[in-house]
Formats: structure tokens, C-alpha cells, sequence
């Protein structure tokens, strides 16, 4: 295999690993093409220790080589004794833990630095451990993914009348972001889509992302138009809204964007709906941070999370000035205020920003979330999920190649995925009987975006899935969470469902830092952790009579 | 409509005034919602009945401030704001009305004397027999003795049976063997207010004691030969360790000033075996403004999450918590791990003393965390070492900057370590919040008053109720499903990381005071269990689901988020539908009357 190239050495014995929870310890530390294997022979702890070398973000070396030399040279009695230089690396994971290795020699250290540090940046797809990984209780004949376009639309049959599925991207040339089929208003015929999509960024033109039954309204998402500066015009484009809004007056288009960033994309040849050319269509612009920003307000909120020292006076500026919280505060109000559109007022929404890849998809998830209780159970989460950011085209690789630690300088990074279970978060917490499924989930999710045994998140669309095999050739995360005993782990049991959208409370006190994700290798997150078993335990043991009783009386 | 005094003889309600209904509105505090209906003012509560029969009371020593603002075309909009944070908008109609309840507010709430308060004409349907049973459930003799004293080295001394050494402090006081009377009178004579160093807790496993006292009068130079050798008794008393800690719970600063006015803190070289230390903890004053600022920026209405942050961090309250709490856990180090006795002192030794004095022992002490350990725990360093309830916690009309949160502040940290710990406590937040509540409320004896002394003189155990009774009567309510017994032995001393204490202060405490705004549970007034019964009444019809919802709602401790399920609608504050500004969408909660 390939991999043995970048490995100098595979075996180190006695180095201590410190991690968070567990006392230093002393065993044998192997590298290989997918992972750190740490073992302690004689230790009581029988599994080995297993880190996905996928999921370092950062590694930082220093090397000590006092008295190295005289030792060299002392008697040869002295050889028995370990070697005096020694190293430390400190691994910095994309999960937010932080290892340590001490290891004795300073070539072993330096080499196993550099393999760690080739292995853990390899881009190369289909080298990836999901290639890799055959778990004895999944096949890979099974099913990819848990439901396609043409499922879902099946399963909708109110919907039927109104909307059609379109083949029209099965060869991913009209939008190489989509999936192979979208679903469409039933008046439009693929040419007409096939002229809308040369007028919208990356070919993603409106598509349905969510019908509401109770007003028979839709939320659709697509990216920005390309007016240009010479406010260019598209026929079918606007036919496209308009048969969405057919019969009702008013529709509303959410910016992600500020109006004044939606007028400067124009110079660069996007630019936005004007209201001369969509008639019945109101914009509305909320900002949403994305990219750049974003990522730096997640290294800051980390930096602050981690700062162990005891002049913490000024946590609460870094709190602040990391403007984590507000971007969650934004994107729960945006959401809301779709989903106020469509159930309050009874109007259709269109969801973009300018490429309709990243806050797009947050906020139509979100408002989902809000107003659909399907999309609330574990299995509906997740195929919300396929749907709104694997299908939908969410640059996973792209968006989750780094995280907090690294120091690489940042291209495409961004955790608007994080910022999407941060926000989901908030909402179980303020509703903690609405969710169907558990922080657990959640936090899981967040490991799992950014380096898994799985399949789900690589690659950066549908496209790019089907090119490298991965639906072929690697197993699917949300079948695998779905399995009898995985769904026990990950379900809520106080769920208990409820038809009602929830509306989520965005004043700030009810905003609160996602603890369980951003400081989850404290000390306290222990308690945490211990208390919330018993807290389960208690309620599914009160759960259970009384389930047992409802069901009596329905017998 | 004129406005009508009246006293009827109903069994507990004389009425003073009444509003009809159309003339008095409430307004919703997170929407221009409202609601009208009747204003009632009686003798002891303010109770607002709304069309659809659903009851508001506030009792009026729960009444911090009145205040008129200035007239609308809605009416006169009157601000109640409550001593349980809760803040309560009326609009009265007409300026006459208002400007009535206005003054008779203000004349009830000012009580002058004792006998006004409510605890005096309390009266829960019980016999004498009941009551005097109730005030002794808890006996700090038998908690003395619990702790494994009087010993060997610890002994009962009786120079306080008359309150003449100290009148502040309770008539049994213990101190070490070798303090003989007139080592004690000297040394009392040495400290502020006389409140020599007595003992306030006994770490039987090591012997070491925690003793507490207020500041020494030293001056630039003044010593005093017996408060030495009460000193050098208190290290004696302990074989496992050479020195005592003096703990100082004031920032130096604040300390040195003192020695101007004759007082100040003691010097090392005077005294033979002792360690100083200062611990930096503010004063009332500081106190008093931090809790002021948190409300402002807790109660203001759409600011933005980095705004909140903010003003957060400069009120400062959390920073004061820590400061409490890091204390607390460097005098719980002391005495656990260095077996060594500590003396805690502030000024006075009633404020800080008690905070440091009382959370060290939670600390220590697996007993103080059960719920009746943690009553004896608030009698024993709260209640008889004289916190001077009536006047922090303002229940006569008095000078107000001797009003502080410094209890509350207390209450705080210990939810605080409920969150960090939560199967370490046998409580819940809801005996914390009760506790709170009824600081202020002046329902039951325990809590009025300055000190032991003046309870007596007020013959408070003849003429009022116990609070321990009433809490212990219900305690099922305040029971953490989370606690587990067991967690006492293997972890005896609790060790609450200084850091992410106030990480978790920050995520937390603003749970803490919005559910106290916004869901205090009015189980005050008599008039309360009017829907309560109707509650119980039609329960046999929408049980069992009701009751799996309400159980597993306790036993997640969040109640009142639970019922947001249906309870939270996001309402544009313009019907003319101006979406763009983030200001106009809010938040409204549908009260049900589950809630209560």
C-alpha cells in the first residue's frame, strides 16, 4: 500500500499517552495508514486506543535531547536505559480533544510527527479509511442513504398535483451541486429549467424543499441570480417563481445576504430579484455570516473554551468577541421567520444566498425543524438531513477540512454544518419533549462531519458520490445510526410528539453555549455525563408503566 | 367609576381597595399583549383577577419599588417591581385610580414595625401544638453533636446565656477547652461588635475546626493579649496541624482602610501561630449595584446576544460568585487535605463570613447537602450567627444601604455547585428558589429579624410559623431525581473546578433568573388554591398523560421550559409585517395555568 511511504516508523514501545478522563499511560504506539493504535500490554484496559488519523487537526512537536550525547557515549551498561532525548506531540483532534504522546527518542518522535502529519492531510478520496472500513454488521449491498428524490416525492402524495419530479439534472450538466432529480412545479417542462439554471449560480435553480400541509405553502431554496450589473433578465426564470406563487398573491424571498451585499454581488455578475421583474414576490434580506467569518468565530470560541488559566474576568469578552452565539441567534431568527411566513401568513417562501450551498440550507433545515414534526424523529432528522446537505449539495469536504486548531491558512472552511446542530441544539433544549432524538446524536454528527468510518460526508456533491464510488464503496452513517441498538442510544426518551411547530425563543438568556459539544473533554463534563445516565434511566423507567398502561387502556 | 375602600371580614382577606375590571390592564412582559381585569389590594396582598378568572398575587412585602410612569393614552402605566425579580406592568385607566393605588401601595409597603409584617397574621391552620413541633425540627445542639462536639478539645461555654458578651450571636456558643473566661471576654472586647471567634464547624475526621469571628479592633498598632492566646487555643485544639489559618474575606484594600477607624485585620507577628491570608471578596455596597446591573440587562427587552454578553460580564455578578465559591473551596482545601483549622472573618462577620463559613461546610459536609441538612445548615451559620435578614433583605423600612443580596448571592453559589454536582445534592432549585422567595416574603419567622436576640424579644416562636415546617411538610417537592445517595461516600468533599464554575455560571445562573422572573410559582397567597382544586378536580379525566408529562418534567428539572412546548409563539410586534428588523420578532409565552 501506498501509505507505507509516508510511514518512517511504525512501532514505537514505551510512550506515554495523556488525554482527557484517563491517567497517563504507558504502552506501545503504532502508526498506520488510517490510524494511531495505542496499546498498554500489561495494562488493564484491554481494547487499544484508536485515533483516526483523519480527525487530527493540528500537531505540534518539541524535542528534547539533553545529555543525549554524553549518554551516547557512556559505558555500555548504560544501554539498557531508555534513551534520554525524548519528544512530545501534542494532538490537537478535530473533535476538540487534545492528546498527548511522550516518546521516547527524538528520531522515533520526529518521525512519527511527520507520518501523522502526511497522513492525516491526504485529499485523495478514495484513500480515505471509509474505502476501507467493512464492519461485520452492515453489507454493502444494503441500500446507500435512506431515501432518494423520487422516494421522498412518492411518499408526499398531497403534493402530487402541483409538483412534478424532474429528471433533468440525471447527468449533473444542468447543476453539478444537485442531486440527479429535483422537484419542480408541475407547469414547468425541464427546457424552461434548463434556461432558469444558466441564470442562477451553479446551475441551482428553485427547487421544493418543503411543503406545508395545513396552508399548502412551500419553502424552495436555489442560489443567487446572475443579473449582472446591467440588471439581466430571465423568462423562465420567473415563470419558475411564478408557478410556485400560482393563485396566491404573495411570495417571500429570503436574502441570506445584507441588501448591500446582495447589490455589490451584481459587480461581480450575481445579484438578487428585483421587484419590477418578479411581481408577487417580496425580498426580504437577513445576514448571515458564512465562510471566513464563520470559521474564525469558531476558533476563537474554542480558544476561549480552552483557556484553563484563573484570570477568566474577561471570559464572558471572549465569549463575546468569538460572535458564536450570535450567529446562532441569527439563524434561529431567520429560520423563524420563514417558517412564520409559511404557517402565520400562508405565503411561499425562496430561500437563498449567493451560492445556495451553506446558509441557504441552514436556514431551510432550520425552519423545517420548526414546523415539521416528521422531520423531528430520529429517522426523519437524519433524511432531512441526506436531503438538505448530502443530497442538496453541501461542500462537506471542503467546508470540514479543518477545524478549530489548525494553522493551515484557511481556503474553504467553514462550520456552517456545526452552526446547524449548535442551532438544532438550542432548540431540543427549549423544547425538550419536541425532538425525537438526543444530544448524543448531535454530538456524534459533529465527530462525524469531519472524519468518519462513513462514507455520508465525504466528497462535495452528489456528483463528485457517484465519480469516486462512495455510494459503491463505503458504508452509510444514517443506516448505521438507524440499527436497533444505535436508535435506542440516540433517541430521546422524553420525546413525545407534537404536531405544533415550536417556536423557538431567540432573546439571549435563552441562547446558551453548547457545553456537551465545546466542553466535553473537561473535568466536569464527567458529572455532566454521569448525571444525565441517571436522569435517562429514571425516566425510562417511569416511562415504561405508564407506556404499558396507555396501552392497556387502548387494548 | 370611583374608587371604593371597604374592609369585609372574609376568613384571611380584609380588601382595601378595588378596581373594576375594565379599568386595569396587565401587560404581558415580552409582548404588547394584555390583559384586563380587576385589581384587588387587601391588607397583605395585591391581586389582579383577569376576565378569564386567572389570578395574579403579589404579596406586598414582595414589593421592592412603585412606580408611576408618565401618562399614555392607554391610561397611567404603574411598574411593580418585586423583590423575586419579577416585574409586573399594570395600565390603569384613569390617572385618579392609579394615582389611589399608587399611594396605598406605597403607604402598605413600607412597614415600620415588626408586628406589621405578615408573618404576625399568618396563619396556615394549625394548632399551637403543630406550630411549636414545627419550630423544633431542627435543634443546633443535636447538630453540634452531630459534628462530634463537645470533645475533648471543644467544649459548650455558657458566658452568652444572657446575651451580654455578644448580642448578636446565640446564647450557646462553642470554643475550645483551653479558653477560659476571661480569655474570652478580652477577645471580645478586641473584636467589632463584639463577635469573638467561635466555633462554626467541626471536620470530625481530622479534628480541624472552621471558626468564624469579625475583625479585630488593632488599629496601626493595637494588640491584645487575650484574642492571642483565643487564637493560639484554636490552634491547640488541633494536633494535626502547627499553625490556624486567619482567613480574611476582604480585598486588602478594603482591609488596610479600616485600620484607620481603629479596625483592620490581624498581624502576623503579634500572633504566634497563624497564616494570613486575604481572599478579596467585595463588599455590600459592590454587591448591592453587580445584582443591580444583572437585573437591567436580564430584563431588558431585545438586545443582541453580544450586548447581553456584555453587560453581563460588567455587572460583575458572576465574577462576585466565583470570588465566593473560589473562597469557599480554599478554606474546604485547608481543612480537608491540610487537617488544619481555619479562622474565617470579614468586617462584621455576618455577611461574607457566613457565605465562606456556610459553603465550605456544603463542601465538607455530605449531610448539608440533604434537604433538612441543608435548613440546618442556613440556621446554624445564617440564622443564629445573626445575617441581619431584616435589614439586607429590607423587611422594615430602613436605611437603605444596609440592603444587600448577599443571601441570595449565597443561594446562587450553592445552585452553582447543584449544576456542577447534580447527583450530590438532595435538593432540587426549587427549594433554593422557595428559600428566596420567602426572604422576602416575611411569611414565617425564621428569616425576620437581625439576630437570635431580637427573635426573642419578638417572641417570633409563640407568634409565628416555621419555615422548615412548611418546607419539610412538602419536601417530596423539592426532591432531585438526579441524587444519589452513594455519590456522598465516594465523593465526601466535593472539589468544584474554580474555571469552569464560571463557565458553567455563565451558562446556567441565566436560567436561574429567568426562571425566577418569569415563573415564580405564586403559592403565596391563600386565594392560590382556588385553581389548584379545580386542578385536582377534572385530573382524573386528562391523567395519565398530563401526569407522565408533569412527572418527567420534575425529574428533568426543567419545568417551565417543558410547557413552552405549546407555550412560545414568535409575534411580529407590528401587524404591518416590516420583517426586516430583528427587533420585531419576539417571543410570547402562552401561560398555561400548568405552569403553576
Amino acid at each position: 500500500m501506498e501509505f507505507s511511504e509516508h510511514i518512517k516508523t511504525a512501532n514505537v514501545e514505551d510512550v506515554v499517552l495523556r488525554r482527557p478522563f484517563y491517567q497517563p499511560t504507558k504502552g506501545t504506539l503504532c502508526v498506520t495508514g488510517h490510524h494511531l493504535i495505542f496499546s498498554n500490554r500489561g495494562g488493564d484496559s484491554a481494547r487499544p486506543f484508536l485515533l483516526l488519523l483523519r480527525n487530527i487537526d493540528a500537531i505540534e512537536k518539541s524535542v528534547e535531547n539533553l545529555l543525549g550525547y554524553s549518554r551516547l557515549f557512556s559505558s555500555t551498561g548504560q544501554s539498557q536505559r531508555p534513551s534520554v532525548s525524548s519528544g512530545t506531540i501534542t494532538l490537537k483532534c478535530k473533535d476538540l480533544c487534545v492528546l498527548q504522546l511522550d516518546i521516547p527518542g527524538m528520531e522515533e518522535c520526529l518521525n512519527i510527527a511527520s507520518s501523522i502529519e502526511s497522513l492525516s492531510s491526504l485529499e485523495t478520496v478514495s484513500e480515505m479509511y471509509p474505502f476501507f472500513y467493512r464492519p461485520p454488521f452492515l453489507s454493502l449491498q444494503d441500500q446507500w442513504g435512506l431515501s432518494s428524490t423520487e422516494q421522498h416525492y412518492a411518499q408526499m402524495k398531497e403534493i402530487h398535483d402541483g409538483w412534478r419530479v424532474s429528471q433533468v439534472n440525471r447527468d449533473y450538466s444542468v447543476s453539478p451541486s444537485y442531486p440527479p432529480a429535483v422537484i419542480v412545479p408541475h407547469s414547468i417542462d425541464d427546457e424552461t429549467l434548463v434556461k432558469a439554471a444558466r441564470f442562477r449560480q451553479g446551475g441551482r435553480f428553485p427547487v421544493l424543499c418543503y411543503y406545508h400541509r395545513e396552508t399548502g405553502t412551500v419553502i424552495m431554496r436555489s442560489s443567487q441570480p446572475l443579473s449582472g450589473a446591467n440588471r439581466k433578465r430571465c423568462r423562465e426564470d420567473e415563470l419558475l417563481l411564478q408557478a410556485v406563487i400560482d393563485g396566491s398573491e404573495l411570495g417571500y424571498i429570503i436574502d441570506t445576504r445584507s441588501s448591500q451585499q446582495a447589490q455589490q454581488a451584481r459587480m461581480t455578475g450575481g445579484g438578487f430579484e428585483s421587484k419590477s421583474c418578479y411581481r408577487g414576490w417580496k425580498r426580504l434580506h437577513r445576514q448571515l455570516e458564512k465562510g471566513k467569518v464563520l470559521q474564525e468565530s469558531l476558533i476563537k470560541l474554542v480558544e476561549a473554551c480552552g483557556d484553563q488559566s484563573h484570570s477568566v474576568d474577561r471570559w464572558l469578552s471572549k465569549l463575546e468577541n468569538s460572535k458564536w452565539l450570535s450567529h446562532v441567534q441569527t439563524a434561529l431568527s431567520t429560520a423563524g421567520l420563514v417558517a412564520e411566513c409559511v404557517e402565520r401568513d400562508g405565503h411561499s417562501v425562496l430561500v437563498h444566498g449567493s451560492e445556495g450551498t451553506d446558509t441557504s440550507l441552514l436556514v431551510s433545515s432550520l425552519a423545517q425543524l420548526i414546523l415539521d414534526p416528521d422531520s423531528r424523529t430520529l429517522a426523519g432528522f437524519l433524511g432531512l438531513l441526506e436531503r438538505e446537505w448530502v443530497q442538496a449539495g453541501h461542500p462537506f469536504q471542503q467546508r470540514c477540512a479543518h477545524s478549530a486548531y489548525s494553522h493551515v491558512r484557511l481556503r474553504h472552511e467553514a462550520p456552517v454544518f456545526v452552526l446547524l446542530l449548535d442551532c438544532v441544539w438550542q432548540l431540543a433544549r427549549q423544547f425538550p419533549l419536541a425532538m425525537g432524538f438526543s444530544e448524543p446524536l448531535l454530538l456524534r454528527l459533529a465527530k462525524e462531519v469531519y472524519a468518519s468510518d462513513y462514507g455520508t460526508f465525504l466528497c462535495n456533491s452528489d456528483q463528485e458520490r457517484c465519480v469516486t464510488g462512495v455510494k459503491e464503496r463505503t458504508h452509510c452513517l444514517f443506516q448505521s445510526l438507524l440499527r436497533a441498538n444505535e436508535r435506542q442510544h440516540y433517541s430521546n426518551p422524553l420525546y413525545e410528539r407534537t404536531e405544533l411547530a415550536i417556536w423557538p425563543s431567540i432573546q439571549p438568556p435563552s441562547l446558551q453555549l453548547w457545553k456537551g459539544l465545546f466542553l466535553q473533554w473537561t473535568d466536569d463534563a464527567l458529572h455532566l455525563v454521569e448525571a444525565q445516565k441517571v436522569i435517562q434511566n429514571l425516566v425510562s423507567q417511569c416511562h415504561r408503566p405508564l407506556n404499558e398502561k396507555v396501552e392497556n387502556t387502548d387494548g | 367609576m370611583a374608587l371604593h375602600v371597604y374592609f369585609c371580614v372574609s376568613p384571611c382577606i380584609v380588601f382595601v381597595h378595588h378596581v373594576r375590571s375594565e379599568q386595569v390592564r396587565m401587560l404581558d412582559r415580552f409582548s404588547n399583549k394584555s390583559t384586563s381585569g380587576t385589581l384587588h389590594l387587601t391588607a397583605t396582598h395585591l391581586i389582579f383577577v383577569e376576565s378569564n378568572a386567572a389570578v395574579t398575587t403579589i404579596l406586598h412585602h414582595h414589593i421592592a419599588s412603585v412606580e408611576k410612569l408618565s401618562l399614555t393614552t392607554n391610561g397611567c402605566p404603574l411598574v411593580i417591581q418585586c423583590r423575586n425579580f419579577r416585574v409586573v406592568h399594570f395600565v390603569v385607566q384613569k390617572e385618579r385610580d392609579c394615582h389611589d393605588i399608587y399611594s396605598s401601595l406605597l403607604r402598605l409597603l413600607r412597614p415600620v414595625s415588626y408586628e406589621e409584617l405578615y408573618a404576625f397574621s399568618y396563619n396556615p391552620k394549625q394548632n399551637d401544638q403543630q406550630r411549636e413541633e414545627g419550630w423544633q425540627l431542627i435543634d443546633l445542639g443535636a447538630e453540634f453533636e452531630r459534628m462530634g462536639v463537645p470533645c475533648d478539645q471543644w467544649q459548650l461555654t455558657d458566658v452568652n446565656r444572657d446575651y451580654k458578651i455578644c448580642d448578636t450571636y446565640p446564647r450557646d456558643l462553642y470554643v475550645p477547652i483551653t479558653a477560659s473566661k476571661p480569655i474570652i471576654v478580652g477577645s471580645s472586647k478586641f473584636r467589632s461588635k463584639g463577635r469573638f471567634p467561635v466555633l462554626t464547624y467541626f471536620y470530625q475526621e481530622k479534628k480541624a475546626a472552621v471558626c468564624r469571628c469579625s475583625q479585630p479592633l488593632s488599629g496601626f498598632s493595637a494588640r491584645c493579649l487575650e484574642d492571642e492566646s483565643m487564637l493560639q487555643a484554636i490552634s491547640k485544639a488541633n494536633h494535626n496541624s502547627r499553625f490556624v489559618y486567619v482567613m480574611d474575606t476582604r480585598p486588602k484594600l478594603n482591609a488596610m482602610a479600616n485600620r484607620a477607624a481603629g479596625k483592620g485585620y490581624e498581624n502576623e507577628d503579634n500572633y504566634s501561630n497563624i497564616r494570613f491570608q486575604f481572599v478579596g471578596i467585595e463588599n455590600i455596597h459592590v454587591m448591592r449595584s453587580s445584582l443591580q446591573k444583572l437585573l437591567e440587562v436580564v430584563g431588558s427587552r431585545s438586545l443582541s446576544a453580544s450586548d447581553y454578553l456584555l453587560g453581563l460580564e460588567s455587572s460583575g455578578w458572576l465574577r462576585h460568585v466565583k470570588a465566593v465559591v473560589d473562597a469557599a473551596i480554599c478554606l474546604t482545601k485547608a481543612v480537608t487535605v491540610e487537617g488544619a483549622s481555619v479562622l474565617v472573618h470579614c468586617s462584621d462577620g455576618w455577611d461574607r463570613t457566613a457565605q465562606v463559613c456556610s459553603l465550605g461546610a456544603l463542601l465538607m459536609d455530605p449531610y448539608y447537602r440533604t434537604i433538612k441538612g441543608f435548613m440546618v445548615l442556613i440556621e446554624k451559620d445564617w440564622i443564629s450567627f445573626g445575617h441581619k435578614f431584616a435589614d439586607r433583605c429590607d423587611q422594615l423600612d430602613g436605611d437603605p444601604k444596609e440592603v444587600s443580596p448577599v443571601f441570595t448571592q449565597f443561594l446562587d453559589c450553592v445552585w452553582q455547585l447543584t449544576e456542577q454536582f447534580p447527583q450530590a445534592f438532595e435538593f432540587s432549585e426549587w427549594l433554593l428558589l422557595q428559600i428566596h422567595e420567602h426572604v422576602h416574603s416575611c411569611q414565617y419567622g425564621n428569616l425576620l429579624a437581625n439576630n437570635q436576640r431580637q427573635r426573642e424579644e419578638l417572641q417570633l416562636k409563640d407568634r409565628t410559623h416555621s419555615l422548615w415546617a412548611f418546607l419539610l411538610s412538602e419536601q417530596q417537592n423539592y426532591v432531585n431525581p438526579a441524587y444519589c445517595p452513594g455519590h456522598a461516600e465516594t465523593h465526601p468533599v466535593l472539589e468544584p473546578s474554580t474555571f469552569h464554575i464560571f463557565v458553567l455560571l455563565f451558562l446556567t445562573s441565566l436560567n436561574l433568573y429567568l426562571d425566577i422572573v418569569s415563573h415564580m410559582k405564586p403559592t403565596i397567597c391563600p386565594q392560590e388554591t382556588v385553581p389548584s382544586r379545580l386542578f385536582n378536580e377534572v385530573l382524573d379525566t386528562i391523567c395519565p398523560s398530563l401526569l407522565s408529562t408533569i412527572n418527567r418534567c420534575l425529574i428533568n428539572g426543567t419545568v417551565p421550559s417543558c410547557f413552552k412546548h405549546e407555550a412560545v409563539q414568535p409575534l411580529f410586534k407590528n401587524s404591518d409585517l416590516d420583517l426586516t428588523v430583528l427587533s420585531n420578532f419576539n417571543c410570547h409565552s402562552y401561560q398555561t395555568f400548568l405552569r403553576k
